[in-house]
């Protein structure tokens, strides 16, 4: 056998969670193309089933070091794993949710368990990513299939909005990651992350490689909504159909989080006290004006928009410490924060006032005293999100104010601190809602099934799981040092 | 019997009774539907009351476990728990006698509940709940299962104001939870620094390691006001007291009570915990201000309560002044002093609990705390007359109360270290004269003239009961504050020989 047919059938072992994801989608495309609306219930089930087996692949499937396929482009390891595993789980919950909600409102196309797949599969590819290539091709799958996923009621005007103006923005920031890595192979000569990383660890590059690198940190800083590149984000979340937008606050942010850590720690190690500053200061930026600027809306979705600038802002918070504590931090932030998001978003859901969607924050009111059941898991996951204890947000919030305090970062831990009271301010204005506004009109739940995400979600938020935190810790932490 | 039980968890099980009795409802209200009528909102009553009193009696059952005379931390637990910290509990005097007065009011706090109407199945819940993080505050033995617990109270308070409190309820539940979270962040940062440098997060390692290597001074300013942001809120001090008169206003009669009696504490009890032997040093250098702080505190609350038209309003103001007394009695650093402080929050536990309790009666059957529509309340409510002015005197710190030995023991411990500012203090207890004594005689004498207070009935059975305790509790301790101070003599004395450890 010849050298790449060698590689490429050692390889693909390796692949099998990807392997899974696109061929689901093929099989979806045609079944969808070849029964429409009817399959859309089946083709809803088989993806939630692909990407959970997906999901545990990615975790079964890791190898005990890492190992290098497809020539070098991928690296299969413990990070991308665990980044994988959450992915997928986080996008079989929304997808779960979505088509729940799809169904209810006679909106059966099957696109969308295609294009969630292929979006997860762009996000496998990114977190496994050991070359600029394969980064820019996993960030512009995922990408393509957000746009479509963004502009998914295509006669209503807030959505297409949503969709064009992400591609648009998101476009810009894709050329700004090929420019900055066109810099960086021009000063490095390589496009793979080892030969990166040997080329600054002798002093080569200069400022055009840091150039570089400062433009490829803007672009996944866009990505991942941190500010100031968040400006889409609000819209974008506004306009898009509920599932979509509970699918954007979740998987893509593990997809970016991962992949910014493997950027920096992989090729630009070397530039560590370089990044730092710019990281730290897109951390500072994000939980401030997240945090700031939710206090002003009023519209549900808007809010957790902000909600998750700000989020993002601790997790690369985390990710500013350094090896070990800081990927390790970030990921179990993520992991500790994505539930309760996914909760509150099968919440929203879930409710209906007077038949319509719940919308604003007015629209929760008297819920406390309608359905206590669900204001009680409205409350548990705020908390948890806004990080106070006993809930496992608060966990997240001191793991990486632990990193950055331990990196010497204390005055970036004070900005976080402050802007957690700000933040809590918001969470607090949604549960007076709830809690102390006297009820009007109807509310109802619509469906079973979010009601049980969202109580999963709340319970997987709740201080027992905090005894499964000892495992968490372990697990992550072996993944990271495995690949450090 | 107490051999019986050597072996167990106490603390955990003390900790976690109200917990388990909240679920025990949660389930209770699923499994009957979710409809809420007369019948099954007595039972949730009663069965809060039980769990309750079953948690008073296991807290008595782990005190008769506990040495007296022992030193250090008793009745120890710890089990690992990830990222470094543990679950670890256990008690010393100090705290022993904090978790006996939690878990004797709360059993209190629930009868003066019972006129509740609103959803309160939630109301007790929330309130068990709150229970347990309070007791836990005082039993966590390591730093972040303490900033866990410390913290997670604010969310059943918060809920407990907005949703059973008065007119602007809203308003004081957000002041009382962004005032309180902001301390506490800037201490969880400077928990966080610890950890990172002594390499633990058990409170005794951390208490030990600052003994014999200590926190470099330097740092240990830092580390002493981010612990000081959120104690001083806490307490609350002078000028970070704002919340406090809003939060306790417009709190129902019960969250008043907690409020006074017990979260307050969390601040002083933070203090002798943390600052003054973590960060002796640091203790040392800003005795000054403390001690600035707390004269300011005494007189000029003393001052502002003289002028409140709202019953609760000065009470709240007066609780300021009293815990004036608490932080200049902790950081006079000698045993008089700390003794006294301890002796302080005890008492001031007991008084101002039993007073809110007291304005909660009159609320209950009139809806108004103003000052002006009262008077003459003794010619239709001789007992509760005679009670009110029992507490009253407890406030103003009348020999024979438990308000008396908190007050001079602090003043004798401060004088050691700075005549002028017991003498300031001094100045306060005769405006605390002044202000209670106004206070008693614009409600209780003088004639009956609104003509609405013409029905007005004395105490009922169930106030009667909710009462009796605390009268016992204040005379007691009031006549023979040996058995209090004999008690907590150990701890207090581990705390002045850590806090004697730094520059002077």
């Amino acid at each position: 056998m010849s050298a790449p047919m060698l590689d490429l059938t050692r390889s693909l072992p390796f692949a099998q969670a990807e392997l899974l994801l696109a061929g689901f989608a093929l099989v979806g495309v045609l079944l969808g193309a070849w029964s429409n609306a009817r399959a859309f219930g089946l083709i809803s089930g088989l993806g939630v089933a692909a990407l959970l087996a997906a999901g545990v692949l990615a975790l079964t499937g890791a190898p005990l070091a890492p190992v290098e396929i497809f020539q070098g482009a991928l690296v299969s390891d413990g990070v991308g794993s665990v980044a994988k595993a959450l992915i997928a789980f986080a996008a079989a919950a929304t997808l779960l949710l979505g088509a729940e909600h799809f169904s209810s409102t006679g909106e059966k196309k099957f696109e969308f368990p295609v294009l969630v797949a292929l979006a997860v599969l762009g996000m496998f590819v990114m977190v496994s990513a050991r070359d600029l290539i394969a980064l820019y091709v996993g960030v512009e799958l995922q990408s393509l299939a957000a746009y479509v996923l963004a502009a998914w009621r295509r006669d209503d005007a807030r959505s297409s909005e949503a969709g064009l103006k992400y591609f648009v923005l998101s476009a810009i920031s894709s050329g700004l990651l090929l420019f900055g890595s066109s810099f960086v192979y021009g000063f490095t000569g390589s496009i793979r992350f080892d030969a990166i990383a040997a080329a600054v660890s002798e002093g080569g590059g200069g400022v055009g490689l840091t150039f570089g690198l400062v433009l490829m940190l803007c672009a996944l800083a866009f990505k991942m909504s941190a500010a100031p590149f968040h400006m889409w984000t609000p819209d974008v979340y506004e306009g898009a159909p509920t599932p979509v937008t509970a699918f954007f606050a979740a998987a893509p942010k593990v997809a970016a989080i991962a992949l910014m850590a493997r950027v920096l720690y992989e090729p630009f190690a070397g530039l560590t006290a370089q990044w730092q500053q710019v990281v730290a200061a897109l951390a500072a930026i994000s939980m401030v004006w997240g945090s700031l600027a939710a206090l002003l809306q009023t519209n549900l979705k808007r809010l957790m928009a902000y909600s998750s600038i700000g989020n993002i802002g601790f997790a690369l918070m985390g990710l500013v410490a350094g090896p070990e504590q800081g990927p390790v931090s970030a990921l179990v932030y993520m992991m500790l924060y994505l539930p309760a998001n996914i909760g509150v978003f099968a919440l929203i859901l879930a409710l209906r006032r007077d038949g319509v969607a719940v919308d604003t924050v007015a629209d929760l009111a008297g819920m406390a005293q309608r359905r206590p059941w669900m204001a009680a898991l409205f409350t548990m996951l705020l908390f948890s999100i806004a990080g106070i204890p006993p809930f496992a947000g608060f966990i997240g919030k001191l793991l990486v104010f632990r990193a950055a305090v331990d990196a010497g970062f204390v005055w970036l831990a004070v900005v976080g601190g402050i802007a957690a009271v700000v933040g809590a301010a918001y969470y607090l204005r949604l549960l007076a809602s709830i809690w102390f506004a006297p009820p009007t009109g109807q509310l109802a739940p619509a469906s079973g099934v979010n009601l049980m995400t969202a109580t999963f979600a709340a319970a997987l938020s709740f201080p027992i799981l905090v005894l499964l935190l000892g495992a968490i810790e372990n697990w992550t932490q072996a993944a990271v040092r495995m690949w450090l | 019997m107490s051999e019986l039980f050597a072996g167990w968890p106490m603390l955990s099980i003390v900790t976690f009774l109200p917990a388990a009795g909240a679920l025990l409802i949660l389930l209770s209200r699923v499994s009957l539907g979710g409809e809420e009528n007369r019948g099954y909102d007595n039972g949730v009553r009663l069965l809060t009351l039980i769990i309750t009193l079953v948690t008073f009696a296991a807290s008595l059952l782990a005190f008769s476990l506990f040495d007296p005379h022992g030193s250090g931390m008793q009745l120890a637990e710890n089990v690992p728990w990830a990222f470094g910290a543990s679950y670890a509990m256990g008690v010393d005097q100090l705290s022993m006698s904090l978790v006996l007065l939690t878990t004797f009011l709360t059993p209190l706090c629930i009868l003066a509940s019972w006129s509740i109407e609103k959803q309160v199945a939630s109301y007790m819940v929330l309130f068990l709940i709150l229970e347990t993080l309070m007791i836990g505050v005082f039993c966590a033995q390591d730093v972040i299962l303490f900033y866990v617990f410390f913290e997670g109270g604010l969310i059943p308070m918060f809920i407990l104001i907005g949703v059973w409190g008065g007119q602007r309820r809203v308003y004081a539940a957000f002041k009382f939870f962004l005032y309180t979270l902001l301390g506490s962040l800037l201490m969880l940062v400077a928990i966080v620094a610890m950890i990172s440098i002594a390499g633990t997060g058990d409170i005794q390692e951390l208490t030990r390691f600052a003994a014999e290597r200590g926190f470099d001074p330097a740092l240990q300013i830092w580390l002493w006001l981010a612990f000081f942001a959120s104690f001083a809120v806490k307490m609350p001090m002078w000028p970070v007291h704002t919340w406090l008169p809003d939060a306790h206003v417009e709190a129902p009669t019960a969250a008043s009570v907690v409020l006074a009696a017990i979260l307050l504490k969390m601040g002083g009890y933070g203090f002798l915990r943390f600052s003054l032997p973590m960060f002796p040093d640091a203790s040392h250098y800003f005795t000054p201000l403390v001690f600035a702080l707390s004269v300011i505190a005494i007189v000029w609350a003393s001052l502002v309560a003289f002028r409140q038209v709202d019953i609760k309003k000065l009470i709240a103001y007066s609780s300021v002044a009293h815990m004036g007394f608490v932080t200049m009695g902790i950081f006079a650093g000698n045993e008089q002093g700390i003794q006294g402080a301890t002796f302080q929050m005890l008492s001031h536990g007991i008084v101002s609990g039993a007073l809110f309790l007291c304005v909660g009666v009159v609320y209950d059957r009139m809806h108004t705390r103003e000052i002006a529509f009262y008077g003459g309340l003794v010619h239709r409510m001789p007992v509760y007359a005679a009670i009110f002015m029992l507490f009253t005197m407890g406030n103003v710190g009348l020999p024979g109360t438990s308000g008396f030995p908190g007050e001079i023991l602090t003043m004798v411990g401060a004088f050691q270290v700075n005549a002028w500012v017991a003498a300031g203090a001094a100045l306060g207890v005769i405006f605390s004269a002044a202000y209670a004594l106004t206070l008693y005689r614009k409600v209780a004498f003088g004639t009956l003239d609104n003509p609405k207070l013409a029905s007005i009935a004395d105490l009922d059975a169930r106030e009667w009961v909710t009462f009796v305790p605390l009268i016992l509790a204040t005379l007691i301790i009031g006549f023979a504050p040996s058995i209090v101070l004999d008690f907590t003599a150990p701890s207090t004395q581990a705390i002045v020989a850590a806090f004697a450890g730094g520059a002077p």
